[in-house]
């Protein structure tokens, strides 16, 4: 393997100068019950041929749909030239290559994500990427704490519409440490979150997110100002897509957010059967230590010529081991590279009119559907690109029948959200075209067995 | 051979004690500890008023190669930090028995600075690293 260079021979020469017979020995200090001998369950390999086949087998199980599900992953058009430039030799690495004598290409392009994630959110400094939006969101929580100097409770408000995975993410990766995550309702008309604790209580953030998972819009200002005249913190999530029509979180209410999380997915990464993506982090400059993950600075070298480099080192986890600010802080360097080269290409005029034609196309899809007897929007509120839609009927038996008509029409609340009855989340993009949307409607008349509504949806011009 | 107040007392994890004439203590890290950090670049103070044990990690001094956990000397309530640190970390490698105090205490146990070293026992401490 080209990437352990060392020889049988120069494995003995090291074995020998720290005195252990073999490599077993160096593992001596795990108890022998715990350690796997062997790998069960785990096949042969398999050459590249077969690797081929077996990975278009499976991606023919998955089909081509036409997809109404968002969700907190969306369909959208990225442009060619991102994953081909992506692609070439000098970005092609799950690693992401940090030494600044041998990476000056990729630390600029860390360096101009970072820009691009402070401009997009209205943030003073961005990190250079996180796992996924979910545990970017647990690790704002975590920060957040180290941040609040004048709260002690570790106590974090959480919307119920938030997203539940990463509430769940959020939750697991909290508990363990301390900090209590109290959930904080919505209004069942607007599908708003509601401010609401014991006045007095010690809060040490509130998480808004923004669009909700409802796909509603908060009423952020009000929200942020409500969390800081309690002494919180305000932890943003976003969908960044949307950042190029909405408010950037830097500017919400008196102060602006202080800490700005989120999945960069919708920023040219595929949807991948749910992964790899990227979580993105911003946060205000006097926060910039108590943010994990890493950051690259710009600066000089001796001859006074420009260049990029880590900074803040200090406070990662090979200096600072159990303090450090995170222990999962790797970021994921080829998504968010294919996130700078897609924001790169569209521009901010480009970016606006995705988001204004997933606004636009949401709509439609709304009307579309609410047509049909039996179906209606959730809430009456404004909304970016999705939708609850409330049926007189269990959504799941719904959905498998669109499915076997090749449309995924959207994602079962049912199961996170059983308090709203039979209620669909729906989501259009600008990949969904009027003709997709009127192939929905009438797929959904069908399936619901309204035929005369169906013709009428499949006539809209 | 780095400078060693006679006049203060010393915790083996390289804060200096100084006891002010109102009955609390001022802080800071002894000139070996600053030297042996290299250039601060940032210093993290704990908010006023909160109590803090014998050993607690109270701030963090931060060089461009470590960031390394200041321990409080004595049990006690903070009383003032050192606000100028915020924008000159430099001042604790400059003077760090004076203008580079970290933060002030009012000792839990007054009889708890007995357990403190002097400065002959501290610089031996220094010495052997």
């Amino acid at each position: 393997m080209p990437f352990i260079p060392h020889t049988d021979a120069d494995v003995g020469e090291m074995l020998a100068a720290i005195g252990a017979p073999d490599i077993d020995a160096l593992f001596d200090e795990i108890p022998g019950e715990l350690r796997v001998r062997s790998l069960e369950g785990v096949p042969e390999g398999l050459n590249e041929q077969q690797v081929m086949q077996l990975m278009q087998e499976r991606a023919r199980q998955d089909g081509r749909p036409l997809n109404f599900i968002g969700a907190g992953a969306y369909e959208h058009h990225i442009p060619a030239a991102v994953w081909a430039i992506v692609s070439r030799g000098e970005f092609y690495s799950a690693y992401t290559p940090y030494q600044a004598e041998a990476s000056q290409g990729t630390l600029q392009t860390i360096y101009e994500y970072q820009s691009m994630i402070t401009a997009l959110t209205g943030m003073g400094v961005a990190n250079a990427s996180l796992y996924d939006g979910a545990t970017a969101v647990a690790e704002a929580c975590l920060m957040a704490v180290r941040a609040n100097r004048r709260s002690s409770a570790a106590r974090i408000l959480m919307p119920r519409a938030a997203h539940p995975h990463y509430r769940t993410v959020t939750r697991a990766s909290t508990g363990g440490q301390g900090l209590s995550l109290t959930e904080l309702p919505y209004e069942a008309v607007t599908g708003r979150t509601l401010p609401a604790a014991a006045e007095g209580q010690d809060i040490t953030a509130v998480v808004i997110q923004q669009p909700n998972f409802f796909g509603v819009l908060e009423d952020v200002d009000a929200l942020t100002d409500w969390a800081h005249a309690r002494g919180a913190l305000v932890i943003a999530v976003v969908n960044p897509t949307s950042l190029a029509v909405l408010k950037a979180p830097g500017n919400w209410g008196e102060r602006g957010a202080d800490i700005v999380v989120g999945d960069g997915q919708p920023l040219g990464c595929p949807l991948s059967s749910g992964g790899p993506y990227f979580g993105f982090m911003a946060t205000r400059m006097e926060f910039v230590r108590q943010m994990p993950g890493r950051i690259v600075g710009r600066t000089v070298d001796l001859e006074g010529r420009p260049g990029f480099t880590l900074t803040l080192q200090a406070r990662e986890q090979h200096i600072r081991r159990g303090k450090a600010t995170s222990n999962i802080c790797t970021n994921q360097g080829l998504l968010m590279v294919a996130g700078t080269i897609y924001l790169a290409l569209m521009g901010a005029a480009g970016l606006a009119r995705v988001a204004q034609a997933c606004l636009a196309r949401t709509a439609e899809l709304v009307e579309a559907l609410a047509r049909l007897p039996g179906v209606r929007p959730a809430f009456a509120s404004a909304r970016f690109h999705e939708a609850v839609m409330r049926f007189d009927r269990p959504v799941g038996p719904v959905l498998e029948a669109l499915a076997a008509r090749g449309i995924e029409g959207g994602y079962d609340l049912s199961a996170h959200y059983p308090e709203l009855g039979h209620a669909l989340l729906v989501c259009a993009t600008e990949c969904r075209s009027a003709t997709d949307i009127a192939a929905y409607a009438a797929a959904l008349a069908e399936v619901l067995g309204t035929a005369r509504s169906a013709a009428t949806a499949g006539n809209r011009p | 051979m780095s400078n060693v107040p006679a006049d203060l007392k010393y915790a083996r994890s390289h804060e200096w004690v100084r006891e002010l004439a109102d009955g609390t203590v001022e802080v800071g890290i002894s000139d070996h500890a600053q030297h042996a950090l290299g250039d601060l670049v940032f210093v993290e103070v704990p908010a006023t008023g909160r109590a803090l044990e014998q050993g607690d990690a109270c701030a963090v001094v931060e060089s461009v190669k470590a960031a390394s956990d200041v321990y409080a000397p004595l049990a006690g309530t903070v009383v003032a930090v050192n606000e100028a640190l915020a924008k000159s970390p430099e001042l604790i490698n400059q003077d760090p028995y004076g203008a580079g105090w970290i933060l002030r205490l009012r000792p839990a146990d007054a009889a708890a600075k007995a357990s403190l070293l002097n400065a002959d026992s501290y610089a031996a401490v220094a010495e052997a690293g």
